[in-house]
């Protein structure tokens, strides 16, 4: 039953991201509920490629005997740098929306909807 | 190995990297002046327009295309040593991949044309246009490349680099909250793509689409294949704004710049274009094709019928414009989830694959005419300064040119006969109805509302008496204008031009999985 932990977690931080970003009013915390979502994506790809007692996926001095499969690792880390540049965005949308709105709540920020 | 075997070999990778090694190099050139860094990028913009016309003669002369990274030659696909997997990332260019790749990278240079005038003397332009690049790159890559995790990552360039795009007439603030939107839509749906990429790369160990694909044939449809189906379906509709997940689009499409607008309507087309090869390609050969093509199906009844209705609602000419975007993107849903449905059985060749014909053709449709369209509206804008309907008249006094062009656009957007959405809706109309006559009916009938609401922007923006005393937008933005409605009317007199080389070839690719699979991996199932 404790094998299947990582993926019960995957999938209360999914839940609690969305719930963050549907709820959440201030915009800043709706990027952190994105954030807890593709951090449980990321959780969801490396629990995927590990082997139970398997050693980092480097074979150069490699003491032997099981290794963790190193495509999740590789996709988890290009998955964490495109992160990395989604958050700079939003959270540089979010000063630029402060800036011109003086709020960043999303019951103020409407003025499309006029 | 002279330079134009060079070409031809690594026409894949170069349509790729030409325009993101210009997009990281276009403000170090802005440095140099203005004008170098414009020459710069128009002249990478129209050598990806060759790679991509390349791709095509390739494509229709010699098959499918594949393209293996760091292979040595780049054509190993599965080398002695892996046990059977592709373990590159490999580029499979088929005729559906083409096809889009050419309308991303046409889009893209006459957005460039267009942009020379309508951006001149603002803020920030080396970025603009490196943005431009890279929306190009996204859009390029979507299509061209045939690895899952690879098809994510072209997918976040394109979101992001649009959202960048929304944002960059600023306009109070307003086009900042649509990017911000456009944003978290695009993030969250990527993260949900992502996720049922891990699911079948749990199930299947591969990432290649032809290998998962075979191996989905060989141990049947899981439950986990409908999960992560059911997250790749559902996010690329609403990338490509398929009603009920469309409130992104009129804010998105609304806010940016007209030539903005034009690139992203045909970057949510990249996102069709992955819905489509996911459902045929991938899922093809396992799922039940029937319902999931009736699923498309019913999407694009929906986009269509309350796309243009909502349309009526709005006096702001980008908005109205969007919501009319949603709609055309019904037509492509419908012919295509026909063929879908029909797929495998008899109807197929009675009908099914017309239909496909008929909703790709609409894509290259779509892209001319609504692409036009948002360049109008871009050119209104830059001499009038409001989208607002109610303060617009007159403009066809001084603006003769964008009213020419405004009415080539409208006329083919409702179907007119001599313009080219008179063929695809033509071919949609009769193949539909032999699956439902309902079908047909709901098609035509949008098609009037079509043509009644761009009559009424006519003639609040155009007729009426002088209000504005403007002169005629600048050559650069007419030039890309003239581009588009050059084809609008070469396509709508000699479709069979655009339907041998292009449509035709994209329609039995698609409808083929089976040849997409052997070509990559040699055995097939």
């Amino acid at each position: 039953m404790i094998f299947n932990a990582p993926f019960i977690s995957v999938m209360i931080l999914v839940i609690f991201g969305l719930y963050a970003m549907v709820f959440r009013r201030n915009l800043i915390k709706v990027v952190i509920g994105l954030d807890i979502v593709e951090s449980a994506v990321n959780l969801f790809m490396v629990s995927l490629g590990y082997v139970k007692n398997g050693i980092a996926p480097i074979y150069t001095n490699s003491p032997g005997g099981a290794m963790v499969l190193p495509t999740p690792q590789a996709l988890t880390l290009t998955s964490i740098v495109i992160g990395v540049a989604t958050s700079a965005m939003l959270l540089s949308f979010c000063i630029l929306i402060y800036r011109y709105y003086g709020t960043l709540d999303t019951r103020k920020v409407r003025r499309l909807r006029e | 190995m002279s330079v134009w075997d060079f070409i031809i070999t690594n026409a894949p990778a170069l349509a790729i990297a030409v325009p993101l090694l210009g997009a990281f190099l276009t403000p170090l050139i802005y440095r140099a002046g203005r004008k170098t860094a414009l020459i710069w990028v128009l002249s990478v913009l129209s050598f990806t327009e060759f790679l991509a016309l390349l791709l095509v003669y390739l494509v229709n002369t010699y098959g499918i295309q594949v393209y293996v990274f760091g292979g040595n030659p780049s054509t190993l696909v599965i080398p002695p040593d892996s046990r059977g997997i592709p373990i590159r990332i490999i580029f499979t260019v088929d005729g559906m991949s083409a096809f889009t790749a050419l309308i991303s990278s046409t889009i893209g240079l006459v957005a460039g044309i267009y942009s020379v005038a309508s951006e001149k003397g603002r803020g920030a332009q080396d970025k603009f246009f490196a943005l431009l690049l890279l929306l190009v790159v996204g859009m390029m890559g979507m299509a061209l490349t045939g690895d899952i995790f690879n098809f994510f990552v072209f997918l976040e360039i394109n979101s992001l680099s649009a959202a960048a795009l929304v944002s960059y007439r600023i306009h109070g603030g307003k086009a900042v909250e649509a990017a911000f939107k456009y944003a978290v839509v695009s993030s969250i749906g990527a993260l949900m793509i992502l996720f049922a990429i891990a699911i079948l790369y749990g199930e299947y160990d591969a990432l290649n689409m032809a290998m998962i694909a075979e191996r989905m044939y060989q141990t049947g449809f899981s439950t986990m294949d409908i999960i992560a189906m059911a997250l790749i379906v559902v996010t690329l509709a609403m990338k490509c704004g398929a009603v009920p997940m469309h409130y992104w689009v009129p804010d998105g499409y609304g806010e940016a710049p007209g030539e903005i607008s034009a690139m992203i309507m045909v970057a949510s087309q990249a996102s069709l274009y992955g819905l489509f090869r996911m459902c045929f390609t991938v899922f093809g050969l396992s799922a039940n094709t029937h319902s999931l093509g009736w699923f498309l199906i019913i999407l694009g009844l929906l986009s269509m019928f309350i796309g243009v209705t909502m349309a009526f609602l709005q006096h702001d000419i980008k908005r109205l414009m969007a919501y009319h975007s949603v709609s055309q993107t019904g037509y492509m849903l419908l012919g295509v989830g026909v063929g879908l449905a029909t797929l495998g059985t008899s109807a197929f060749n009675q009908y099914g694959l017309f239909a496909m014909e008929g909703g790709i053709f609409h894509i290259l449709n779509n892209m001319l005419y609504k692409g036009l369209l948002f360049l109008t509206a871009g050119a209104i804008i830059y001499r009038v300064g409001t989208s607002d309907l109610n303060k617009m008249g007159g403009l066809a006094h001084s603006m003769k040119f964008t009213a020419i062009f405004y009415l080539i656009g409208a006329l083919a957007i409702a179907g007119i006969p001599p313009f080219n959405g008179f063929v695809s809706k033509l071919m949609i109309y009769e193949s539909v109805y032999q699956l439902n006559p309902f079908l047909a009916v709901v098609a035509a009938i949008v098609s009037m509302l079509t043509l009644a609401s761009f009559l009424k922007v006519f003639h609040s923006a155009f007729m009426g008496p002088k209000l504005y005393n403007v002169k005629e937008v600048p050559k650069s933005m007419l030039i890309a204008m003239g581009i588009l409605s050059f084809f609008i009317v070469l396509f709508g007199i000699f479709p069979n031009i655009a339907m041998t080389y292009l449509v035709a070839p994209a329609a039995h690719a698609l409808a083929d999985p089976v040849g997409y699979i052997t070509r990559v991996l040699g055995g097939g199932p």
